[in-house]
């Protein structure tokens, strides 16, 4: 694993301190590299900083943000915060599970997406808000997260859009409402 | 020296001493669940309080983890404190009604009910095992995971760790999951079994009170 000797490297330059501060920055790199905490990484990282796998462990299960699982390449955040659920975020989660396929909290089985909700965004004034690969979008309903959605992904990766398109293609096969509305504005 | 006042007392103690230990070394007793002589302060069980400062503006500390400080009042056993540390039992039974350790303490402390919804769980979060494993240990195989309702005690990816060598000082240490109460009641979750029992003692002595404690004939700890 060069990459990982490279980021050791790196971290040890950057990371002197053994507190949870540094601990917390340390895995965020890792997160940001890999898109998870893969076990043995952090198990390598613990050997290679003196830290224990247990600390390690403790943090990251108790922060919300930090994954022991592979996350989709695109991360999808719902607001389903007090402001956001009283302005009809429940409703905005279920149809963007319902589109990807993925429940809250899941990846898709092509490990494209990855939804998520969180309980606030600290951006009440803009709810019901969805969160699309660190873009935040405000005052969002059923209907115009559906309309995002194709918006954001013409921004994406082609291939991210084609792979959109299949589940998209999938879901109307299966009877999906809002899909075969999609495939219809599509034609 | 640091002279301060313990339920009336003018007492003096060395400078870094706890309330608790401060207390205990004047022969009062306060119960505690996540303290151990050999192990670092943690205040987690909150049964260990005790009031401070003036009546009107005082508040309530945890002894375990406050030191003594100079003119400090403190209250160990007022009502506000009992009334308090009876409500704490009372969580505890209801998280975890078989342990005797709790139980004890609800007997104890006359805990008469429960009036929480019973968990019957095996660990009230005192992280007693957790920092025995690393203070005595150095082992650091065990610690707290996830975070509020979810908050439990386990080794990393909840498998067996190799840094644990099998030394079982996280169960001895335990004091709700190791010894069992076998007779919490269905309905109350109390047992107070043990209080029920009658002394063996007072049928020879009649009235006579039993200085004890624990009391050797009938095996049961100081009452109140």
């Amino acid at each position: 694993m060069a990459l990982l000797e490279k980021q050791m490297q790196v971290d040890q330059e950057n990371f002197t301190t053994r507190n949870g501060q540094s601990l917390v920055a340390l895995l965020q790199e890792v997160q940001e590299q890999y898109n998870y905490l893969p076990e043995e990484v952090l198990r390598e990282l613990a050997c290679a900083r003196g830290l224990s796998l247990m600390e390690m462990y403790s943090v990251a299960t108790f922060y919300k943000s930090f994954s022991l699982q592979p996350r989709g390449r695109h991360k999808i955040v719902t607001c389903t915060g007090t402001a956001c659920h009283v302005r009809g975020s429940e409703k905005v989660t279920e149809e963007v599970s319902r589109m990807l396929g993925v429940k809250p909290g899941g990846t898709s089985e092509d490990g494209e997406y990855s939804l998520e909700s969180v309980n606030c965004l600290g951006a009440c004034a803009l709810a019901p808000l969805v969160v699309v690969d660190g873009e935040y979008h405000g005052n969002m309903t059923a209907a115009r997260v559906a309309a995002l959605f194709r918006e954001q992904l013409k921004k994406m990766k082609g291939q991210s859009a084609e792979s959109f398109d299949k589940v998209i293609e999938e879901k109307a096969i299966a009877g999906c409402s809002c899909a075969r509305l999609l495939a219809g504005e599509k034609n | 020296m640091i002279n301060f006042m313990l339920n009336g007392l003018d007492v003096a103690v060395e400078k870094g001493t706890t309330l608790l230990e401060a207390a205990r070394f004047y022969g009062i007793e306060i119960p505690t669940l996540c303290h151990n002589e050999g192990l670092s302060p943690y205040g987690a069980c909150r049964l260990c309080l005790v009031e401070i400062g003036e009546p009107g503006k005082s508040r309530l500390v945890t002894s375990c983890t406050y030191p003594a400080q100079e003119g400090l009042q403190v209250r160990t056993h007022s009502e506000r404190v009992v009334k308090t540390r009876k409500v704490i039992i009372e969580l505890y039974l209801a998280t975890c009604p078989s342990s005797k350790t709790i139980q004890d303490l609800a007997s104890r402390y006359h805990v008469t009910r429960v009036r929480f919804r019973r968990k019957h769980d095996d660990c009230i979060l005192c992280g007693l095992c957790i920092r025995y494993c690393n203070e005595q240990m150095q082992g650091k195989a065990i610690g707290f995971v996830n975070r509020g309702v979810e908050r439990r005690i386990t080794t990393p990816f909840n498998r067996k760790f190799e840094e644990c060598r099998l030394c079982g000082g996280c169960i001895y240490i335990c004091p709700a999951c190791q010894a069992r109460c076998q007779g919490p009641q269905e309905g109350s979750g109390v047992c107070n079994a043990c209080l029920n029992l009658s002394p063996p003692c007072l049928d020879h002595f009649g009235d006579a009170m039993c200085y004890m404690d624990p009391c050797v004939a009938c095996e049961q700890g100081r009452k109140g």
